[in-house]
């Protein structure tokens, strides 16, 4: 069964030409997806118009068998999208621990957030040390880790995640990236990992979507395209 | 002494006010960057609903609890009908629409009541207590700060221990990162400007019964120092308005009892041109987020 869906979609900028063109994406319930491709393939693009902050010019998208096209992106989150967006997308106004709680508001009750705010501790021990600490002070790491664990706490059915290895640490992308690979394992969490880092990005998945000019270049297990000299000469530059 | 007491004593009533105007310009900005230069227009229409509910009914609270009302329907009405259909990447426009719906607004209220001042009572008297020879703040002053003191606490903990606040919160500072929180930022910033809007009609119904009275400009310099207080303070910052407001109402007070009450303007302005040359942010302005 496909926990999100998309049939023909096409989106773009203004008037000009389509970034996505009529692209049809299944992810199967439960799995990590690598998708990958060069700078402008229309990675981040698809995201956001899966999330509602790119308008489509045409398509559906489907979440289980809720149909998302049309919904405001707030309504897309509660029915069970998520989104980590590129470039570390913390409130840096708000503490640690209320960019956390941010992230429960609509999904929990007060105690159940709690609850699940001290799980979310539990996951990222470098952020239970800064519960008070102002958002502007921390490191780029520490605000990814920030922005996952704020999704991961509403509990959403399908994340989406936009470079989360972007201007990090080797250590801080491994480390953020097994945590993803534990949580998806143990929660059925349905993953579709945006990458540029496309050894770190197959590594975790079990298969990987390369993107190319805004339409599906392949879409083949994760093993295999990494073993594949020519798409990965051609796509993925490692 | 005496007249130094008196002074800092009225100084404090009247920053009180000051601040909670100026908080209200402080919500607003947080909510949409704009500043709301329709404000004050806004605050005497809630005003005018405030003088009109208590001829008809004699209850001054009646008033009160209408004038609040009043200014909260127009705040959430001026966002929903205007400001939420201009483009959201540009500050022009807001600006314009806001010096439009002051003019707008001000001919409308005098078009249907008329240019003349009418008086507004206190429901408390504003003859001042004496204590050791010395007359010090009034029965109304100390309703005046009281009032402000309570409103001005009880949004603090409505923005900083509640659940709704830390929505409002996060949909003013980043709207994006509110929304993929499944926050609905749309009905935040309404509810940001309905709470303004509400917070500068208790300002101003504070401030009118202590002046000449009500016309559709009573409320126009409260607006201007207010504005130089929010900008002192840090225009992001609440708790600046707060200390912004107590600090310009006791020069304004000093200022009018020692030199003269056409001097005032001239002090709140070289209060806010010096402090922008030391601070350009204001006061308290917002930190600088780490970059790497």
């Amino acid at each position: 069964m496909s926990a999100l869906a998309c049939d023909g979609l096409t989106v773009g900028y203004g008037d000009g030409a389509p970034v996505i063109d009529g692209l049809h994406l299944d992810l199967a319930e439960g799995a990590v997806t690598a998708l990958l491709g060069a700078n402008g393939a229309g990675k981040t693009t698809l995201l956001r118009a899966l999330t509602g902050l790119v308008p489509l010019r045409a398509g559906r998208i489907l979440l289980g068998g809720t149909d998302l096209t049309g919904m405001s992106t707030e309504d897309r989150m509660r029915a069970g999208l998520g989104l980590v967006p590129e470039g570390r997308s913390t409130v840096v106004e708000l503490t640690v621990d209320e960019n956390l709680r941010l992230g429960g508001l609509w999904r929990h009750k007060a105690k159940a957030r709690k609850a699940a705010v001290e799980e979310m501790y539990g996951l990222f021990p470098a952020l239970d040390r800064r519960r008070r600490t102002p958002g502007h002070t921390l490191s780029g790491g520490e605000r990814q880790m920030l922005a996952l664990a704020r999704a991961l706490l509403a509990r959403p059915r399908v994340l989406l995640l936009d470079e989360p290895s972007l201007g990090l640490a080797p250590k801080a992308t491994a480390q953020l990236l097994g945590v993803l690979r534990e949580t998806a394992a143990r929660t059925g969490l349905t993953v579709l990992l945006a990458e540029q880092n496309a050894a770190s990005a197959l590594s975790v998945a079990e298969r990987g979507v390369v993107l190319s000019l805004g339409a599906v270049a392949a879409d083949r297990p994760a093993a295999e395209l990494a073993a594949d000299p020519a798409l990965r000469h051609a796509y993925l530059g490692f | 002494m005496d007249r130094l007491l008196f002074l800092l004593a009225a100084g404090l009533a009247r920053g009180a006010v000051l601040a909670l105007f100026a908080l209200s310009l402080v919500i607003v900005w947080r909510a949409a960057r704009v500043v709301n230069f329709a404000q004050a227009a806004m605050a005497a229409a809630a005003v005018y609903a405030a003088f009109h509910a208590t001829a008809a009914t004699g209850s001054y609270w009646i008033g009160l609890a209408t004038g609040l009302a009043a200014g909260a329907l127009l705040g959430a009405a001026v966002e929903r009908g205007l400001m939420r259909r201009l483009p959201a990447h540009a500050p022009l426009p807001g600006i314009i629409v806001a010096i439009g719906l002051v003019m707008v607004l001000q001919a409308g209220l005098a078009i249907a009541f008329g240019p003349e001042h009418r008086p507004m009572h206190p429901p408390f008297s504003q003859r001042p207590f004496v204590i050791g020879g010395v007359p010090l703040l009034s029965p109304y002053d100390l309703f005046t700060l009281g009032a402000a003191a309570a409103v001005m606490a009880a949004l603090a903990l409505l923005f900083n221990r509640t659940p709704l606040g830390l929505r409002l919160r996060a949909a003013a500072f980043a709207p994006e990162t509110a929304r993929l929180a499944g926050v609905r930022v749309p009905r935040m910033v309404a509810l940001g400007w309905a709470l303004s809007a509400a917070a500068a009609a208790l300002a101003a119904l504070l401030l009118v019964p202590t002046e000449l009275g009500l016309n559709p400009h009573a409320v126009d310099l409260l607006f201007v120092n207010a504005f130089a207080v929010a900008v002192i303070g840090g225009l992001d910052s609440p708790a600046g308005a707060l200390l912004a407001g107590i600090g310009t109402g006791l020069l304004v007070s000093l200022v009018t009892g020692y030199a003269s009450a056409s001097a005032a303007p001239l002090a709140v302005l070289a209060l806010m041109t010096l402090v922008l040359l030391v601070r350009p942010g204001g006061l308290l302005a917002a930190k600088e987020a780490r970059t790497a």
